[in-house]
């Protein structure tokens, strides 16, 4: 079965460019915001959406991420709250891909065949879930295949070559490669290294690879894209986010804009 | 639920116990859990490994802890006869170093270099940063700035043994986020650094190496009661946070079905709101730091920051094992609350001349609950997890004591 991801890879081929991924958390700092922000990333050049849900333990994420969280619990978010903004989101556009990135718990709490249809009717084209590695395959993976929904894995420089298959069985969509061993929004991918790994990646799979972790700058997004598919930016994004707020942490009312607006300029590294 | 043959063969080839453990992990650190759990089923049917374990257990920790009849406590309650394991002799004063010195021992045969851990209380961050010290290596303990500050003297303990204190802001800033801190710096530095998490909890194979670590309590204490009443005792009482003090001294009882077992999970301000930490009386299953375990949680999933008087049981999860155990039957949970526990903790003080840590004190709480029912020939072992020395000024503000105060009187 073919899905919006697929299609959106094959339209980037024929164009002859690398895709740009954005990630936004979801209901930051509040979920009004946050839906206008969203609604606007297409325009702005986003490729692909990446959605973060809220959990209160990101084990991964670095400062941004973490206090991205933050904002949106504080702001009342919640997984029900994320699956209506993918609904609001998908009204106005039905090509865009969209996948939500988070940690297990929420996922499972929810329950996972309920979530699976309450996503798959939202709009979500996939999922990246943090803490579900290949050895977990049974929790959400294997279900969230079958539902025709793509379960996007991360590989990581610690993933070798012999546990490459292991990585990539059951994976769909495309692989993300995470670039540095860390967490998000830490240190800077390094181009060999990145240019390398792709490379070792292509020769195990045809899916195709973004790289994401560590890209903050149009010229990180330009180089990325030169050697990957596609490259993925969250933490500088959300930066943006945190910087356009007031004393009281709400909103200033330049944020929506100064996000886009952030974010269409990384945009351009990949046109 | 089917009742297994044996109580002590989890957890299974994917690190489970039931539906509980597992490996939760990002794929980062997967291939490093891969490789600890190669390393430790290779170190763990070695003598040589187990004999410098128990070569340093006997001469730096102080083991075998002593099983002491507690005489007068028994008079007091005036019914079951009542034995603590005394861990808190052990060399830090609690249960805690059992684990590191195992895990340390490990990490050297590994060939790592680094070692990170987290702390709440600051018992397990002492019990790391001592065996650094003991084998020259550099220490990195993450604790939550809410910690830091309660907890003062063994936040200056651990800098004396030469670790590096990261306060943890983000979160809440107590245990669960020191935890997420640590994750994410092992995730940074895969290479050299050996991750000594301080309960059985965690990814596999830290559940059921922990435990394997801190079965040396109850495996002495099956011994020394053999030697001391010829036979089995009748319940075991241990304190719960994450549960690997309880563990330790459950474990090797699992299979002796005779033997009631009793985990003491801390209730705080009682199981009416969200004021305790007793994960599986008040909780439910969720996934957190690498493992599927009762958690305290809400309708969302979103993590719940325990409490407790004691800084060592508000964790808002448990070791899976604890989660199985409790499932299948085979251990009763039931909690006791902050000011149960300073109670027992007093009538521990006067009654027995030991200032028990306020952790054990909530099982000593629970032990004063059911000892005056129970018939006299009735033998209940208590495991002492812990000393109070820590714990005194917390009980000093709870008691309305002024330490400042008294000191400017004498010196008057």
């Amino acid at each position: 079965m073919t899905t919006r991801i697929d299609n959106k890879f094959a339209q980037l081929k024929a164009e002859g460019r690398a895709g740009f991924v954005s990630y936004i958390m979801s209901g930051d700092p509040d979920m009004d915001t946050s839906l206008a922000i969203l609604k606007g990333l297409p325009a702005a050049g986003a490729d692909i959406i990446e959605l973060g849900m809220c959990f209160t333990d990101p084990m991964a994420d670095g400062v941004a991420i973490q206090l991205a969280a933050q904002r949106a619990l504080k702001g009342g978010q919640t997984l029900p709250k994320t699956l209506e903004m993918v609904q609001a989101f998908r009204k106005d556009d039905p090509d865009t891909p969209l996948i939500l990135m988070g940690y297990y718990n929420p996922i499972y709490i929810y329950g996972v065949d309920r979530f699976l249809a309450a996503a798959k009717a939202a709009g979500v084209d996939g999922l990246i879930v943090v803490d579900l590695p290949p050895e977990e395959d049974d929790e959400l993976c294997i279900p969230a295949n079958e539902a025709g929904m793509n379960f996007i894995r991360l590989a990581t420089p610690t993933t070798d070559e012999a546990r490459l298959p292991t990585v990539l069985n059951n994976t769909s969509g495309f692989v993300y490669y995470v670039s540095i061993t860390g967490i998000t929004g830490a240190a800077s991918a390094n181009q060999k290294a990145v240019e390398d790994a792709v490379a070792r990646l292509k020769r195990f799979t045809d899916l195709p690879i973004a790289v994401g972790f560590g890209i903050n700058t149009t010229e990180q997004v330009r180089d990325i894209g030169s050697v990957a598919d596609a490259s993925v930016v969250g933490s500088a994004i959300v930066r943006q986010i945190e910087n356009n707020l007031d004393d009281e942490g709400r909103p200033k009312p330049e944020l929506v804009k100064a996000v886009l607006d952030f974010t269409k300029t990384l945009s351009q590294g990949v046109r | 639920m089917s009742t297994p043959n044996s109580f002590k063969t989890g957890p299974d080839e994917r690190g489970l116990f039931g539906i509980f453990g597992g490996r939760f992990v990002a794929e980062t650190l997967m291939p490093l859990i891969l490789d600890l759990e190669r390393e430790w089923g290779a170190a763990k049917p070695d003598p040589a490994f187990w004999e410098e374990f128990n070569m340093l257990a006997k001469d730096y920790v102080g083991r075998p802890s002593p099983l002491y009849l507690a005489e007068r406590l028994t008079k007091e309650l005036g019914g079951a006869k009542i034995y603590f394991k005394r861990d808190e002799l052990n060399h830090t004063g609690a249960h805690k170093i059992n684990n590191c010195l195992g895990q340390i021992l490990l990490a050297r045969r590994m060939g790592k270099t680094r070692i990170i851990a987290e702390t709440g209380a600051g018992q397990h961050g002492v019990a790391t940063a001592t065996v650094c010290a003991l084998f020259g290596l550099p220490c990195t303990v993450y604790m939550g700035a809410t910690d830091v500050e309660r907890q003062a003297p063994n936040v200056f303990r651990m800098r004396l043994l030469g670790a590096e204190i990261v306060p943890v802001t983000s979160g809440s800033g107590t245990l669960k986020d020191a935890m997420n801190e640590a994750l994410r710096d092992w995730v940074t530095n895969v290479e050299d650094t050996f991750y000594i998490i301080g309960t059985a909890a965690g990814p596999h194979p830290y559940p059921a190496m922990v435990r394997d670590f801190q079965s040396v309590i109850g495996t002495e204490a099956k011994q020394q009661m053999l030697e001391r009443e010829g036979r089995l005792p009748d319940s075991l009482v241990a304190c719960i946070g994450g549960g690997s003090n309880a563990l330790g001294l459950f474990h090797p009882f699992l299979d002796d079905t005779d033997v009631r077992i009793i985990g003491v999970e801390a209730g705080g301000l009682g199981l009416e709101g969200e004021d305790h930490a007793a994960s599986l009386t008040g909780g439910q299953p969720g996934v957190l730091h690498g493992n599927r375990t009762y958690l305290l949680q809400d309708e969302d999933g979103q993590i719940i920051e325990g409490h407790s008087i004691s800084a060592g049981l508000d964790y808002p999860g448990i070791g899976p094992e604890h989660s199985w155990l409790r499932d299948i039957g085979r251990v009763e949970y039931v909690y006791a609350k902050d000011d149960e526990a300073l109670e027992a903790f007093q009538l521990c003080c006067r009654t027995e001349g030991i200032i028990p840590a306020l952790e054990p004190s909530h099982a000593l709480a629970h032990v004063a609950k059911i000892a005056p029912e129970l018939p006299k020939d009735h033998i209940m072992i208590m495991n002492m997890c812990g000393r109070g020395d820590k714990d005194i000024f917390t009980v000093a503000k709870h008691l309305g004591f002024d330490m400042a105060d008294v000191m400017g009187e004498t010196t008057q």
